[in-house]
């Protein structure tokens, strides 16, 4: 009998609604979830197998602190200067620093084709984001935390960095520069 | 005491059409939330024109200060005020309506409502005098004035004050024997919605109260922290949308076409889902954040093993099903789709359902789950595809299906006639087909890596200047047309709600039996809303062919999707 009556979702079931499930329903919905593990598995599988991972190493580190790391890497590595920005030259495996202020990045460091690096990135006001152009590699920045990622670059070129997280009025005037030789 | 029975009697008016006994009381509370939701739209929607005129290099509209606040006020007027004003109206729809019971507490429904509108004012109040310019998310150290943080902290409490009202009338609908059985599926829909609404708003307590402290100097504020909190607050209550809308179109499936519920296990185990799992999905924003772990990101963006994901998938089948098989149940039973054929699209309760559902699960859905992917979002954190991707699920998906109701809520509740019902007609189209292509140009602009809230990407007056690939152009010239043409069809539905709730022709009964024009054809005959008897076995026979075969193909699409963003990211360069 109650398998015989069959309603509209404005109206309220009478008795016992837990019935069993029809085999195109059961159909898809094992699908789904069998779906559902292969989009979870691969995440790790990534993190195994992938070269792209957001993981980095993480800390946390003062403002100050971090712009006198920064300062120290200028001074260690420089070889000019463009447009008042500090051009930097670090060998390959070392520690690189970037670091986020309204509205510049600092410094432009030159980096060699295939060498793998390790990049700090912190800002030491607000909230900025990493995007590396064209690339279109992409980090939150925030400050008093120092995200540590180690990058090999693939392909030579002059790429730009831009800010992609709002940083206030001058946001879009923040742009800055990676050169792979 | 007599007397207090017998006002409490002459609240009730019996609604002609479905039956329900409906309290006066929570009928106006209904209409004012509406109204103020619809005026919200309204300065969301002007905000917006001026956002794609301005992404569109070519025409560059605002200057970059005005870009900046429009942008805040459009964010918070589309994603907070329109959206949970109207969630608010649904809240008294699905609970006092549906279940014919009484609004316990009037009084606190006007209280929670000033309390939301002051709130409401005093942040557009900031937002347009310049005291807030530091958009939607407000991540400190960027600071607004106290005023901003305390306007939100006053919407967000009388928000959870209607929820809890929802919830105290639930209970008074039980004791007093208003409904029998178990509530009917749109309500338990509600129920989770403002469970979900519940945990959020509980989150935006903890992030904004120590966010006003700070912004008077009286307390420190850790960048992460609020990321943390304050997307507990952002993501989720993204999902009370998610959770509203899917009831909204069991609802309109109902009426429109006298869907049915397949399996009501199934259905209200999918909501459950929902509100075990949504609230990780603050996740979603902090995938290359440097404050979290890799395990906590995978568990957390995932739902817990795409839970919540899976949820939507089955919603997803069980919303088309429900059509197919109350549509075969009325007769149509030819071939595999004549249910879709013969449907009524000229019913913009219907094409609205039917767009709302297409758009959030194809091109909301199938990129939100590829972006929300831990190592994917390299290659999407705060590009355009972000938007891009919200545009899909908020507005083509969310908004669009609340436009939809209010085709059905206009004759229901207001008992007006639709005015200018040929436009109302052609509107869900207008909307979503403007939603689709403003929502895909903006994915592909991403996909060149073009940046999210940024005014000017040519970088025109910045020390160093970039080009974006030309093909970007084409993609922003797309995606103004889009968004233009979705501006028109929220302004006509702006216009045909405002003109029909002050100038519309009331509703008779003899209006219903003429088939007057303004009435949606849902209304004018309610399909049957049970059916019994040897046909109903017949039909579970058959089954729903006509959705296994949409299914699949959603399912195609999604693998495709997702799979050429893999093989897109593990081109990049060695990061990590």
């Amino acid at each position: 009998m109650a398998q015989e009556e069959i309603h509209s979702s404005i109206v309220s079931p009478q008795g016992v609604w837990w019935k069993p499930v029809g085999a195109q329903e059961k159909l898809w919905v094992t699908i789904a979830f069998i779906w559902c593990l292969i989009l979870f598995a691969m995440m790790p599988f990534w993190h195994l197998k992938g070269g792209q991972n957001p993981a980095g190493i993480r800390s946390k580190v003062d403002g100050e602190a971090f712009r006198e790391r920064v300062n120290r890497f200028i001074s260690d590595y420089r070889i000019g200067e463009e447009k008042g920005i500090p051009v930097v030259e670090p060998p390959p495996g070392s520690e690189i620093y970037l670091m986020g202020q309204m509205w510049s990045w600092t410094p432009i460091i030159k980096l060699k084709q295939g060498a793998e690096y390790t990049l700090h990135l912190s800002s030491v006001d607000l909230n900025h984001g990493f995007g590396l152009s064209h690339i279109n590699v992409n980090f939150q920045v925030v400050p008093g935390y120092d995200y540590a990622l180690k990058i090999t670059p693939k392909t030579t070129g002059e790429y730009k960095v831009l800010c992609n997280e709002f940083c206030g009025i001058g946001h879009h005037l923040m742009i800055g520069k990676m050169i792979v030789e | 005491m007599s007397q207090t029975i017998g006002n409490l009697a002459n609240r009730f008016r019996t609604c002609p059409v479905t039956g329900l006994k409906v309290d006066s009381q929570a009928e106006n509370l209904i209409k004012i939330n509406a109204v103020v939701a619809v005026v919200c739209l309204l300065f969301g929607a002007i905000a917006a024109v001026g956002l794609v005129l301005t992404r569109w290099q070519a025409v560059h509209l605002l200057p970059a200060e005005s870009y900046y606040r429009f942008l805040t006020a459009h964010g918070l007027n589309m994603l907070i005020f329109f959206i949970v004003f109207f969630e608010m109206a649904v809240l008294y729809f699905a609970g006092p309506v549906l279940l014919s019971s009484r609004l316990p507490a009037p009084k606190v429904g006007w209280f929670a409502f000033l309390l939301m509108f002051v709130g409401m004012a005093m942040v557009n109040f900031m937002v347009f005098t310049g005291q807030a310019d530091v958009l939607f998310t407000s991540y400190p150290p960027l600071k607004a004035h106290p005023a901003y943080y305390l306007g939100i902290i006053f919407f967000a409490v009388g928000a959870l004050t209607v929820v809890l009202h929802f919830f105290g009338s639930l209970v008074v609908a039980k004791k007093e024997g208003a409904y029998k059985g178990s509530v009917p599926m749109v309500t338990f829909g509600a129920i989770t919605a403002a469970i979900i609404a519940f945990i959020t708003l509980l989150h935006g307590a903890i992030i904004y109260i120590p966010t006003f402290l700070w912004s008077l100097d009286l307390i420190s504020m850790d960048a992460e922290l609020y990321r943390l909190i304050w997307w507990g607050l952002g993501h989720s209550s993204q999902q009370i949308n998610v959770a509203a809308q899917v009831a909204i179109w069991y609802l309109l499936g109902s009426l429109t076409v006298g869907a049915v519920v397949v399996n009501e296990k199934i259905s209200r185990l999918a909501f459950v889902l929902y509100v075990l799992f949504i609230s990780m999905a603050s996740a979603h924003h902090l995938l290359v954040d440097p404050g979290f772990s890799p395990a906590w990101k995978v568990w957390n963006t995932s739902y817990a093993m795409y839970l919540a994901v899976l949820a939507s998938m089955i919603h997803g089948f069980t919303v088309p099903a429900g059509i197919e098989l109350g549509s075969r149940l009325r007769g149509l039973t030819q071939g595999t789709f004549e249910w879709l054929r013969k449907a009524p699209w000229s019913d913009p309760g219907f094409s609205g359902l039917v767009l709302s559902l297409v758009i959030f699960g194809f091109l909301g859905g199938i990129t939100g789950v590829t972006i929300g992917t831990e190592q994917i979002n390299i290659i999407a954190h705060n590009t355009m595809r972000i938007p891009g991707h919200f545009h899909a699920t908020v507005v083509g998906g969310t908004a669009l299906s609340f436009m939809a109701v209010t085709y059905y809520v206009l004759p229901l509740i207001f008992r007006k006639r639709v005015a200018m019902w040929g436009l109302a007609k052609i509107q869900p189209y207008l909307f979503g087909i403007g939603i689709t292509i403003m929502s895909m140009s903006m994915i592909f602009l991403g996909i060149f890596g073009v940046p999210r809230r940024h005014w000017d990407i040519t970088f025109a007056q910045a020390p160093f200047t970039m080009e974006f690939p030309t093909a970007t152009e084409t993609f922003q010239a797309t995606m103004g047309f889009g968004g233009i043409i979705a501006a028109l069809g929220a302004v006509a539905f702006i216009l045909i709600a405002v003109v029909t709730v002050f100038f519309g022709k009331p509703v008779t009964e003899a209006d219903i039996k003429s088939g007057a024009s303004g009435i949606p054809q849902g209304i004018l005959k309610l399909p049957p809303q049970v059916h019994s008897g040897a046909k109903v076995a017949e039909a579970h026979k058959v089954g729903t062919p006509g959705t296994m075969i949409l299914v699949f193909i959603f399912l195609a699409c999604f693998v495709l999707y997702y799979f050429t963003n893999w093989k897109i990211l593990g081109a990049l360069w060695k990061i990590g």
